[in-house]
Order: C-alpha cells, then sequence, then structure tokens
C-alpha cells in the first residue's frame, strides 16, 4: 500500500503539494484525480522519491521508497512524461532496468508480450507512437512483478482497444490483492476502472471516497428516458421527491427514481421505453463542482476568448 | 465494479516471490548494456579509434627528414612517438563528448527517472557510469595508440627518428594516452551529470580543453607559468610526452592533477545528483 502523509512541496511561494494526506489500498483501484496542475504528478513523482518533499512523508509497503532493497518489485510506475532514451529499443530498455535488480531475460519477454510490444521490441523507443510509449512505460512498470502499481494517466494516447487492455490489466491485478493507483483529470474515465476516489485540487485533498459514495453524494442521478408516450410516462412517474423534465417531447430527464425502478412501472402499464440510462454525465458535472475553486487553469467562455480574438 | 469479482482480499500477493535485489555488480552491468544499447557509442568510439590511428598514421607517413626540425608543422621531440600520437587532440574531443552524452542524454531523453525509479539510491548510478565509461575508453583508446604507434613504425622503418616498443618511455606513453582520454571520458561524464545538459556539458569540455590553454598564453607570463601547466589538457597530456617541456608536470603528477579535475567534478555532480530533484 501507499501511504501519503502530510505530504508538501513548495517551488519558492508556490505550492504545489499542500499537507496531502491519504492511504491507497491493496486489493482495489484508486484513482488519484484533480485538474490539470493540482499536483497528482509531484505527489507521485514524491512516492518514488525523484521529488524531495519540502516536509511530510511518503512510504510504499511501510518503507521510504529508497529504502527497498528491491524498489520495482515493490511498486511499479509509470510517470506522465516519457522516460525512456530515444535511441534505445524496447527490448535494450526492459532489460538495463531489469539487470539492476537481477530480474531474469525471461521476465523482461514476458512483459513485453504482456505489453504487446512484440513486433516493435526491437526498435528504437524514440520511433514510438504515444500509445505504444504508454505500453513501454506500463511493461516497464510490470518488470518487477509488483504489488503496488502507480500509474499517471496510463490511457493517455491509447486507442479504444489500448483502453480497454488497461482497463482489464488494472482489475486483473486488483482482483490478484495488488494495490493499484492510477491518475487521471477525467472523472467519467477513471469511474469506470476504480473503486476509490480520492481527489485533489490546489495541491490539497478534497475528496478521499469511494466511487460509488462519490455518486451518491453528488446526489444527481438523473435518469434519462426515452419512449413514444411521455406525457402518460411522466403522470406514471410523478410523485414526492421525483422531479421530470421534458428536454424533447419524447425525451424525459428523471430525477428521484432509479433506472431499475422507471423500466419496472413503464412495464407494469405497457408504456415502450427506447432509451432507459442512468446519466454518466453528471458524475464529470459533480466533479467539476468540486474541483471548481482550485482549478489552476482557467479558460475563459469560449465566446469570450472569441470577442478577445476578433 | 473490479472488487466485485474479486476473491477474498489479501494483503500478500502471489506466493514465492523471487528475491530480487539492487547490488553494485547489477547496476554496473544495466550501465553496461545501457551503454552499449546506443548507436552513438559504438560510432563515437569507432570514430575515435579512426582519429587515433588515422592522424597518427598519417603524420608518419607525411613526416620529411629534410623538413625538420625547425620548419613548419609542430616539433617532433619525442620523435615516432609524437607523430603517432598526433591524433590525441582529437580524438580526446570525440570521447568526452561521449562521455557527456552518456550521463546528459539520460536527462535530454528522460531516462533518468526511469534509471532513479530502479536505483533510487542514486549514486550508483554516477560511479558505474563513470566506471563503464572509464574503462571502455581507457581500453579502446590505448589500444588506439599501440595501433597508431605500430603503424608510424612500419611507414618510419629506417628513419633516424623510428622507435620501437621496448624504448625507454614508449610503453609508458602508449598506455599513457589510454589513461589521459580515460580520464577525459569520465570528466564529460561527470560534466554531464552536473550540468544535466548535453550542450553545456560539451561547450565546457572543450572550452577547458581547447580554449581555456590557448587563452592563458594572454596571461603575464609569470602567471600563466604558474596556471598552464595545471589546466586540464596539459597537466594530462604530460604522461604522453617523452621528454617534457620546461614548464610542463612531469608525467605522473599531471596524471594526478588531472584526474583531480575529474574528481572534484564527480564530488559535484554526485552532490548535485543526491540533493537535487530529477
Amino acid at each position: 500500500m501507499i501511504d501519503v502523509h502530510e505530504l508538501t512541496k513548495r517551488y519558492g511561494d508556490k505550492t504545489a503539494v499542500d499537507e496531502l494526506s491519504f492511504t491507497v489500498q491493496p486489493g482495489q483501484v484508486t484513482g488519484f484525480l484533480g485538474p490539470n496542475g493540482a499536483g497528482k504528478s509531484t505527489t507521485m513523482r514524491m512516492i518514488i522519491g525523484l521529488d524531495a518533499p519540502t516536509s511530510g512523508s511518503a512510504t510504499v509497503n511501510g518503507r521510504r521508497y529508497a529504502e527497498h532493497a528491491a524498489p520495482l518489485q515493490e511498486i511499479g510506475t509509470l510517470l506522465e512524461a516519457k522516460a525512456v532514451h530515444s535511441g534505445r529499443t524496447a527490448f535494450n530498455h526492459l532489460l538495463a532496468l531489469a539487470q539492476t535488480h537481477g530480474i531474469p531475460r525471461r521476465r523482461v519477454d514476458e512483459v513485453i508480450e504482456l505489453a504487446g510490444l512484440q513486433t516493435v521490441a526491437h526498435k528504437r523507443a524514440g520511433t514510438f507512437s504515444l500509445g505504444m510509449g504508454q505500453r513501454l512505460g506500463i511493461a516497464a512498470a510490470l518488470l518487477g512483478d509488483p504489488e503496488v502499481v502507480m500509474l499517471d494517466e496510463p490511457v493517455n494516447g491509447l486507442d479504444p482497444e489500448g483502453v480497454l487492455w488497461v482497463r482489464h490489466l488494472l482489475s486483473g491485478l486488483a482482483a490478484e490483492g495488488r494495490t493499484v493507483m492510477l491518475s487521471s483529470h477525467l472523472m467519467s474515465e477513471t469511474a469506470l476502472i476504480a473503486d476509490q476516489l480520492v481527489i485533489v485540487g490546489r495541491g490539497r485533498l478534497l475528496a478521499d471516497t469511494t466511487v460509488d459514495d462519490f455518486i451518491r453524494q453528488a446526489g444527481r442521478e438523473d435518469v434519462k428516458v426515452a419512449t413514444t408516450q411521455a406525457e402518460r410516462l411522466r403522470a406514471l412517474l410523478s410523485g414526492p421527491g421525483v422531479t421530470i423534465t421534458a428536454t424533447t417531447a419524447e425525451e424525459l430527464v428523471v430525477l428521484g427514481l432509479d433506472a431499475h425502478r422507471i423500466g419496472a412501472i413503464a412495464a407494469q402499464h405497457g408504456v415502450p421505453l427506447y432509451e432507459l440510462s442512468q446519466q454518466t454525465v453528471s458524475l464529470e458535472a459533480a466533479f467539476m463542482d468540486l474541483t471548481s475553486d482550485s482549478v489552476e487553469y482557467h479558460s475563459a467562455p469560449a465566446d469570450t476568448a472569441a470577442r478577445r480574438a476578433a | 465494479m473490479t472488487t466485485a469479482t474479486a476473491p477474498a482480499r489479501t494483503t500478500t500477493v502471489a506466493p514465492a516471490r523471487p528475491a530480487y535485489k539492487v547490488t553494485w555488480l547489477r547496476v554496473l552491468r544495466s550501465e553496461w548494456t545501457k551503454f552499449w544499447s546506443v548507436r552513438s557509442s559504438p560510432i563515437t568510439l569507432a570514430t575515435a579509434l579512426f582519429l587515433l590511428m588515422g592522424i597518427g598514421a598519417i603524420a608518419s607517413y607525411t613526416y620529411d627528414p629534410a623538413a625538420a626540425p625547425g620548419s613548419d608543422g609542430p616539433p617532433i621531440t619525442d620523435g615516432a612517438i609524437s607523430l603517432a600520437l598526433m591524433g590525441t587532440i582529437f580524438t580526446s574531443l570525440a570521447i568526452g563528448v561521449l562521455g557527456v552524452l552518456v550521463s546528459a542524454g539520460e536527462y535530454s531523453t528522460g531516462m533518468i527517472r526511469a534509471t532513479l525509479a530502479a536505483v533510487p539510491k542514486r549514486l550508483p548510478t554516477l560511479w558505474a557510469k563513470t566506471a563503464v565509461f572509464g574503462v571502455v575508453a581507457t581500453v579502446v583508446t590505448a589500444v588506439g595508440a599501440l595501433g597508431a604507434f605500430l603503424l608510424g613504425a612500419v611507414i618510419l622503418d629506417g628513419e633516424a627518428i623510428a622507435m620501437s616498443l621496448g624504448d625507454d618511455g614508449v610503453l609508458r606513453a602508449l598506455a599513457g594516452t589510454g589513461l589521459y582520454l580515460g580520464l577525459v571520458g569520465m570528466w564529460g561524464v561527470a560534466l554531464g551529470a552536473l550540468l544535466r545538459s548535453s550542450a553545456g556539458g560539451i561547450a565546457v569540455l572543450v572550452g577547458m580543453l581547447l580554449i581555456v590553454p590557448g587563452l592563458s598564453s594572454l596571461l603575464p607570463a609569470s602567471i600563466a607559468d604558474n596556471v598552464t601547466p595545471y589546466l586540464p589538457s596539459n597537466a594530462g597530456q604530460a604522461v604522453t610526452h617523452l621528454n617534457q617541456a620546461t614548464n610542463s608536470l612531469g608525467p605522473w603528477t599531471g596524471v594526478a592533477v588531472f584526474a583531480g579535475w575529474v574528481v572534484v567534478t564527480l564530488v559535484a555532480a554526485a552532490y548535485r545528483l543526491a540533493r537535487r530533484d530529477a
């Protein structure tokens, strides 16, 4: 597991990470979320000792990273930026890392296969696309068969097949009892993989919760339902604590009843539905609500920007 | 979600995990692999060998006893050795630049993050890099110096300045050339690690080896005589000469002084590596 305790990093008078405390538990996937510039990467760099904290501490499996005899076996990491010599082949890159630990060559072949890099293993890493670079980074993270895996924006640059691969890989690792932490700035994407959420903004902890609780607390379990008999369904669903808005003639957004219940009511009364879906958009909205005060780089509304440019 | 299908949670992972461990020897192996797995290494080493032997052979070939001494061309104070080792300066640039690339290249490509994640104690990587390249550069250039001398011996056969390997100081000068160039390589590694920039490291290296010795002649003679012999290339090259110039250090004193430059730079690089965020 990863234990971050009152971790602080200051660069001059700018505080990148501000007394951040959280733990990442084994057996589940923890999403580390925050807008750009929230201090996610800095925190991860401090966990593996690339940056020294101004104060506070970060430990992996009970010890500071540098104190482990075989750090790659404790925690495998993929950092946001490419960490590979562009002139070296993927195989030699992994081999050189493996050799520092006495990890056998066969394990290098294994992670190459696991990451689907067989065909490019002997090509220089500088020729890799962003997606292949991510796969190489993930292969390196798995080299030591680590108990903890920490990935910074792992699906960045991956194609849909790659995104799915990462999801399965991470949930598989968690199911084996390992500790999995991944950072992202996208709530919707993280909610698909993660069980636990650690949300930061401007270097501070904003929330440490489960995905389920976050959704519940977000309190906006809108259900979108489309039917040819919108008016009739509306009447059937109405009740105390239920808010219904019509978006188009055949579409309703229902707040206060879950999709399960709405489907049952519709079936009971023979109302044909052609769409019934939980609104995941609200998750992103709740995340943005939570972090809006701490967004580092605010963008001007599109029209303002356009006006300025004109 | 994931936990729904997960078996009972356990804190330990797979049974009987292999016991890996970072050791000095393994870090050395890793740096050895790293060195040989980028193209610039064999290419630059081959260039260095070519310069050392090629320039030596050409100098020996174009040597004209009637023109010497006192005419144009560098002074031939050490006979065949001076001719054979004429390429030392150019070779030192190739070797020094490669040394800078070995360490600074990790920073320019981002590799340093992977390296330090594997060896978070950090300093072993610097020592290992320095040792690997120091040994490789010393061996390759010593062989090159020997090759240059043997080529020259064939070319100069019968000339008055011809020498054989058994002559006084010849082997010392040839091995010394390897030693000097090996130290240049290690100095390059140290400069690259200290400055974390290929361009910066190469600029300082070339400036100190080539330009500063020339500039020192602008100093008043009394000061220049006390400074010039201690400059890196002047001190280090003393061991490659048979007969020392009047204001030159002795061969082994020179090596010691140049080694001092290398050690001081390495210590500064180690300090920066250990203390500063990577």
